[in-house]
């Protein structure tokens, strides 16, 4: 499999809920990807299967060679998931959080302290407890966790949501970097004028199928009930 | 596995060392037991300092129902079991973690309740020995079962209500042994707590074997 | 691991009712031994020489008493075989709660009759010995048990919570009696009331008492069956939603052809 990500007919369950109801995907290395989508389509279940977290009911999935049907947990460490929700503890500073999430996920410590540098944690804002920073500085501190790690497949869910415009630009930025580095990026994205530009491919999903490439419908025509 | 259990141990500590809770709030609650038992049974008439380890490890199993409950509670935040899972870390690393945390708190809520049994309820300290060791095994005990109780009830809306049905019946026995066991220091004959310490040592073991395995398969679902 | 979805292929339609000529026979066989036990129980046998009637609860206490550590010993086994992959199935979930249920209902009647055996005997409704103790636990552990398995989840999360516990309260059982015994011999005043040794059971009584043992874990057995299909009617109910669930999904997805509430431009 060249592929980093390889899905065939992937069916995901939460609780009876069909989240993902037979997905096809392929991505290839250094790609850049964003997937889009109706919200309740799929794109989150999409982006935490391909971490290893939700579970392959039926169907094929390959990532970064694992096969997540046998043990998705191998996959896991080398996926770095930016969430919608940012685990951090609310009464620790934004160093330790980072520090503490980036170790654990083994990252070196040298990583870990460029990428607070890079996102922009350090200074008078490292010494603040969590549970006082806005969200978008959250987000950053999330940003910088996964930055740390340089996991070989990158999976974003609404990386732009929160974020000022320097933000958003940091994001873009780190993204493309990390794809030259060698990195692969699936983000998932309703930010549709920030997000197109950066991908290299789009794809489709709704109702937890990813739509044919030359569909004649575009998804937002779609209204879901 | 241990250097994950230290990194998750000194995570929590770091959040009790900044948000106090067991200093400020745990604490005065146990202090406020003991006073409370006072209030229930009479001061007068020496039944406090004959039941002075009865009421002593009531009083710590509450404690550690509370430390248990916070200790999940910092984990409560969206996202974070799915976090967790995604480090490298071993779980069974994160259950001793967590354990030693809890254990450790404990350990330090002790020492502050029998100052305050010495000085409430005119309790002498002999067998110092007997006594140390008897809440090291007591408390190992009551770490394990409670990390293993508290991952099992954690995520679930009524965790409050949960964990105290599921965790103190398995706890009777560290009652019964730790309470015989101070019962023989306090009242000057420790030959006859030693054989209780043994029972308290075996249960901390079966609870630490049963944690160590069953954390990971715990935490997996989602 | 593929889903285990299927593996409950019955629908809804198909079962209608949990009896099998095998329960039926069984049933016809727990009534029958129970007729005979309430008999001999009441009628057949004699009176104990210390306590005369009274001895006669011990034909449903003391098979009580076996059937709800049979229940639990059941629950503990079944979460084993769901936990263990080979062997991973729904049906030992549902066979594990289901025993817990009997098990509740069976070491209620333990304790009851133990109560009032208590009292009639010696004027007491309880005594701290060890047995009396460890089924009073075992009676809450049970509760926390089912408790924790009416926690909505996915079956397969629920059933594999459960079955840890399962087993964890299960080891739990001879700690505590053990623990218990120890506590309890340390009071010598106690042996007056440790009397319930001390029955005579020969002859035709320890026919009778053999006769419930063996009757109660018939019904035991007979409700366990009812039970467990009960639980699969349950799940074939629930997996018939699940199909009409993927049947919308897949509509959602087919943008012409639209099913009503899809829009296209």
């Amino acid at each position: 499999m060249d592929s980093v990500v390889h899905l065939r007919a992937a069916v995901s369950l939460l609780g009876r809920f069909p989240a993902l109801a037979g997905v096809d995907l392929d991505v290839a290395p250094s790609e850049i990807v964003l997937v889009r989508g109706p919200n309740g389509a799929g794109k989150t279940t999409l982006l935490r299967l391909c971490a290893g977290l939700a579970h392959l009911s039926s169907g094929e999935a390959v990532v970064l060679g694992c096969d997540l049907a046998d043990d998705p947990k191998a996959v896991r460490a080398r996926v770095g998931l930016l969430g919608h929700a940012t685990a951090l503890y609310d009464d620790l500073t934004v160093i330790d959080n980072v520090r503490f999430w980036a170790r654990a996920a083994g990252a070196r410590s040298a990583d870990t302290e460029e990428a607070i540098e890079q996102l922009g944690l350090g200074g008078r804002l490292a010494k603040v407890p969590v549970a006082r920073l806005s969200a978008g500085q959250r987000r950053r501190a999330a940003l910088a966790i996964l930055v740390a790690r340089r996991p070989e497949l990158w999976l974003l869910d609404e990386p732009h949501a929160g974020l000022d415009a320097t933000g958003r630009d940091l994001v873009d930025d780190l993204v493309r970097r990390a794809a030259a580095a060698g990195a692969t990026v699936l983000i998932a994205s309703h930010e549709l004028d920030r997000a197109v530009p950066l991908a290299q491919r789009t794809v489709t999903i709704v109702g937890g199928r990813v739509q044919p490439e030359a569909s004649p419908v575009s998804p937002e025509a779609v209204r879901v009930p | 596995m241990f250097r994950d259990a230290a990194l998750i141990a000194g995570k929590d500590l770091r959040i009790e060392a900044r948000s106090r809770v067991a200093t400020n709030q745990i604490a005065p609650f146990a202090l406020l037991v003991l006073i409370l038992f006072a209030f229930a049974l009479d001061p007068d008439r020496g039944i406090l300092t004959r039941a002075t380890a009865g009421l002593f490890w009531v009083t710590v199993l509450f404690c550690t129902l509370l430390a248990v409950q916070r200790a999940f509670s910092i984990e409560s935040a969206d996202g974070n079991r799915d976090a967790l899972r995604l480090t490298a870390l071993d779980p069974a690393g994160i259950f001793l973690g967590k354990a030693a945390a809890i254990a450790l708190e404990l350990l330090g809520l002790e020492v502050l309740l029998l100052l305050g049994v010495v000085v409430l309820y005119d309790a002498s300290l002999d067998s110092a020995g007997l006594l140390i060791l008897t809440a090291l095994a007591a408390t190992a005990g009551l770490a394990s079962a409670g990390t293993l109780y508290g991952v099992l009830a954690a995520g679930l809306r009524v965790r409050e209500t949960l964990l105290p049905l599921l965790l103190l019946p398995v706890v009777a026995p560290v009652l019964i042994g730790s309470t015989r066991a101070f019962e023989a220091a306090l009242s000057g004959s420790p030959s006859d707590g030693w054989p209780w310490v043994g029972l308290l040592s075996v249960f901390a073991l079966v609870y630490l074997a049963l944690g160590l395995v069953a954390f990971g398969p715990l935490l997996e679902e989602s | 691991m593929m889903d285990q979805q299927a593996e409950t292929t019955i629908s809804a339609a198909s079962v209608t009712t949990t009896g099998t000529k095998a329960t039926r026979a069984l049933g016809i066989v727990c009534l029958a031994g129970t007729a005979l036990l309430v008999f001999l129980g009441l009628i057949g046998t004699p009176e104990d020489e210390v306590q005369r009637d009274t001895v006669r609860i011990l034909y449903i206490h003391a098979p009580a008493a076996w059937v709800a550590y049979l229940a639990f010993g059941v629950t503990a086994l079944a979460s084993v075989f769901y936990l263990w992959k080979r062997t991973r199935s729904l049906t030992w979930d549902r066979i594990a709660g289901a025993s817990a249920e009997i098990g509740v209902l069976f070491t209620a009647i333990t304790l009851a009759t133990g109560m009032i055996w208590g009292h009639l005997s010696w004027g007491v409704y309880w005594t701290w010995d060890a047995r009396l103790t460890t089924t009073a636990l075992l009676f809450v552990l049970f509760l926390g048990y089912l408790a924790l398995r009416r926690m909505p989840a996915d079956p397969h999360v629920r059933a594999k919570r459960a079955a840890i516990l399962g087993i964890i309260a299960f080891i739990d059982v001879p700690i505590v009696h053990q623990s218990v015994e120890w506590w309890r011999t340390l009071h010598q005043d106690a042996t007056v009331l440790r009397r319930d040794l001390q029955v005579q059971i020969e002859g035709t009584m320890l026919f009778t008492l053999f006769l419930g043992f063996v009757v109660f874990t018939l019904i035991y057995a007979w409700l366990l069956l009812h039970r467990t299909r009960i639980a699969v009617m349950e799940d074939a109910l629930d997996e018939h939603g699940l199909e009409l669930a993927l049947e919308e999904r897949r509509a959602e997805g087919v943008p012409d052809g639209a099913p009503e509430g899809l829009a296209t431009t």
